[in-house]
């Protein structure tokens, strides 16, 4: 036999099978159904939104890399969650190069400008979602109808209650706005297709039920308490809940790892904070959704939530230190 | 069914030898009886080079209050008194034996049982200390010391430990069930040595209800309650194992007395029962041979200071693929460099594993998934305590807790990241107490 070579390592000697890759593929899968629902309902264009936002946000995390001189990291999994994400996040008729733009906003300057993954402080997809949204307010509107063949445009549920009022939604339906048969960005439309997704990351706990439940909650109840005071001068809280980008934003971008806090306090609030934040902006803001503002607001708050935890551990070894 | 309150993992039990009776290894060629096999001070040795022992003689006497004194295992001859790799990572002082292959005891060792009742508290201590226990879970503090608390401290509650939470390991469960009579007489000598109303407590974990309903039949009639326990990483860890039978947190700086607790192996129990009742020294035990490139895995009874190397050829070798010996468990365990390295009193397994697929992962960055958070059973914030240790900042550390951290290792166990976080807690605890040294110095 040959003289043995033992490894010298450190304990534990097994490991949980869990990796970066095992987390991002899980979101990729959860968000799989979305994706298919819209390709289903916004047809060929949906299907190349999707596909050039992930295949341009894979290549930039590349050249990023090369640039930034570390590992390879483009098929770790999360330049495709981003690229799924921001597909998810943009009108099925965007011009391509706006979505290219849109994956270099959220890879190269969220993500690695502020150190890469772990270190971004706001959710890339939402940042970059944001920064088209200000810089191309038109084309990131125009929504089309599902199943639409002569590509009519059509406004939002939430864009008719702001210009129009709670007047012009008599048509609305409860029903078809849960299927997602309404005019509306790629994956926001259809809460039947994000809710199997949501299950799913639920029970492999790759997240926890406290950011979502806190978040649609709390929009429900601010929602809710200004349609219990005046039900003809707002929309009620199950029109919030369906419309806009609230379940997609609440299951699968306020709950990212990177830009949430760590303790279970800091997610309540967290969540609350989302949930109070996207109620004002929908209510009386400038802009008919504000999920995307309300959670980059919020990611803005995080490390003063998770420097609290710490700055108590402090304070209770040393109580000359105050809290916070 | 009890448990500990914050965090714990369910790591793959992979408890292979649960139903393999224990086999007694033949003595070995050559003994390597090391010097250091307790928590604190070596043993002095006091034997020469050329003399001839008998089967638990003494050949290393306890130096000083927090040590233990060493027999030898078998009757021999003294080959060499010299520094030999030891299974803790280091070198210590080895009394080498040639067994005679006679077995002789010394006289008055190894007596015909006699009835402990009938001993004084003393005389129960002085056999202890002299038949050189120590806790055989892993940390090895000698039994005589952690039985005499100091005098202001009220015991209250005596626990045994059978949980062995760690993956692989089966050695305190077959011990269980094939010896529940010595370790309730055991458990009620501690128990004896106490005053007052004293609860003892058998804790195992709910993945042996075999050596729970052996231990029963024998600890019911002497009023010792036997606490089913979740299957949980790391149940059998001291604090966790106080705070999931009496409900107690014992606190950073505090020790298990403190909260009125003793807490003492399945395997302790057993030595102490054999010490007390028949003058036996603690000279052999139980040990788990395991791991997937292992021939047959095993449970075996083996003298302290058989060498790895035979252990591995009694078990009909281990493959090519083998590149990690582990003493003890895959979670606190420590991986040789030789396998020249010698079984102690506190080596509870020996695990012969193929890791490079976890060589190769490496560390990344934190993506603060919070999940060492959540596993940590000390309810630290293990990524602060790494960062911090990787800074180097010994002050800000000490203030995050580092102290509490029992080294379970379930928060580099959790990480998606596979960061070696534990590693690096550890890392910054033993650089911390050498800077402290060198301050006081």
């Amino acid at each position: 036999m040959e003289p043995l070579k033992l490894k010298v390592s450190y304990a534990p000697f097994v490991r949980s099978k869990d990796s970066i890759e095992s987390v991002m593929y899980n979101v990729a899968v959860a968000l799989l159904p979305a994706t298919l629902v819209s390709i289903y309902f916004f047809g060929w264009r949906a299907l190349l939104v999707t596909g050039v936002s992930i295949v341009s946000s894979i290549c930039f995390e590349w050249a990023i890399d090369k640039i930034r001189k570390k590992p390879t990291a483009c098929l770790d999994g999360s330049a495709l969650v981003t690229g799924q994400l921001l597909a998810l996040n943009l009108p099925s008729g965007l011009p391509l190069w706006m979505v290219i733009m849109g994956a270099f906003v959220a890879i190269v300057i969220a993500k690695h400008l502020f150190g890469g993954l772990g270190f971004n402080i706001f959710n890339p997809a939402l940042v970059a979602r944001v920064f088209l949204l200000i810089s191309f307010p038109a084309a990131m509107t125009e929504w089309y109808a599902p199943f639409s063949v002569d590509m009519q445009t059509a406004a939002s549920p939430l864009g008719i209650l702001k210009t129009d009022g709670l007047q012009a939604l008599a048509g609305f339906n409860t029903l078809d706005a849960f299927y997602g048969i309404r005019p509306g960005s790629l994956g926001e439309t259809s809460i039947l297709a994000l809710l199997p997704g949501a299950a799913w990351l639920l029970y492999k706990k790759y997240i926890t039920w406290h950011i979502p439940f806190v978040f649609i909650g709390t929009t429900m109840l601010f929602t809710g308490i200004f349609y219990l005071i005046d039900p003809l001068g707002y929309a009620s809280p199950l029109f919030h809940l369906l419309t806009g980008g609230l379940v997609l934003g609440a299951f699968f971008m306020a709950t990212d790892m990177v830009t949430s806090p760590l303790s279970l306090r800091g997610q309540i609030i967290f969540g609350i904070g989302c949930g109070v934040l996207t109620a004002i902006i929908r209510l009386w803001g400038g802009y008919p959704e504000g999920v995307s503002f309300a959670i980059l607001i919020m990611n803005a708050l995080v490390p003063l939530l998770d420097r609290w935890d710490v700055s108590e551990i402090k304070a209770k070894k040393q109580p000359s230190i105050k809290a916070a | 069914m009890k448990t500990f309150k914050t965090g714990g993992i369910h790591p793959p039990e992979q408890k292979l030898t649960s139903g393999k009776t224990v086999e007694v290894m033949p003595h070995p060629q050559e003994l390597a009886v090391p010097m250091s096999q307790h928590l604190g001070k070596p043993a002095k040795p006091v034997v020469k080079v050329g003399d001839e022992v008998k089967k638990g003689q003494l050949v290393g006497a306890a130096d000083g209050f927090i040590s233990a004194n060493v027999h030898a295992p078998t009757s021999g001859k003294i080959k060499a008194v010299k520094q030999h790799p030891h299974p803790g990572g280091q070198y210590s002082m080895t009394v080498f034996i040639t067994p005679d292959g006679k077995d002789e005891w010394l006289e008055g060792l190894n007596t015909p049982e006699c009835d402990w009742k009938k001993l004084s508290k003393e005389e129960i201590l002085k056999r202890i200390t002299d038949a050189g226990v120590v806790g055989m879970g892993g940390a090895g503090f000698p039994s005589g010391v952690k039985l005499s608390p100091p005098r202001d401290k009220t015991i209250d509650t005596i626990i045994l430990n059978g949980a062995e939470c760690e993956p692989f390991l089966t050695a305190d469960h077959r011990v269980m069930i094939e010896e529940p009579e010595a370790i309730v007489k055991g458990l009620e000598i501690i128990t004896s040595l106490f005053q007052g109303q004293v609860s003892a407590y058998i804790g195992i974990e709910s993945n042996k209800p075999d050596a729970a309903a052996a231990l029963k039949k024998h600890a019911d009639s002497k009023g010792i309650g036997i606490v089913v326990l979740e299957t949980k990483y790391p149940q059998g860890a001291e604090k966790q194992l106080i705070n999931a039978i009496t409900g107690r947190t014992v606190n950073e700086g505090e020790l298990p007395f403190d909260k009125g607790c003793l807490v003492h192996n399945i395997a302790t129990a057993i030595a102490i029962y054999e010490a007390v009742c028949k003058n036996k020294p603690l000279i052999e035990r139980v040990v788990t041979i395991s791991g997937m490139e292992i021939h047959t895995a095993k449970n075996i009874r083996i003298l302290v200071g058989t060498k790895f190397s035979e252990i591995a050829a009694f078990c009909g070798s281990m493959t090519e693929k083998t590149n990690q010996v582990i003493t003890g468990g895959p979670m606190m365990g420590k991986a040789q460099f030789s396998l020249d390295v010698p079984v102690t009193k506190t080596t509870s397994g020996i695990l012969f594993i193929n890791n490079r697929g976890l060589e190769k992962s490496g560390e990344k960055t934190c993506i603060r998934c919070s999940r060492c958070i959540s596993a940590c059973p000390q309810n630290l914030q293990p990524w602060l305590l790494a960062n911090t240790a990787q800074l180097r900042d010994f002050d800000t550390i000490e203030l995050y807790g580092m102290a509490n951290c029992t080294e379970c290792g379930s928060c580099s166990y959790v990480c998606p990241s596979k960061r070696e976080l534990v590693h690096w807690i550890k890392y910054a605890k033993t650089l911390a107490s050498k800077r402290k040294q060198r301050q006081s110095a």
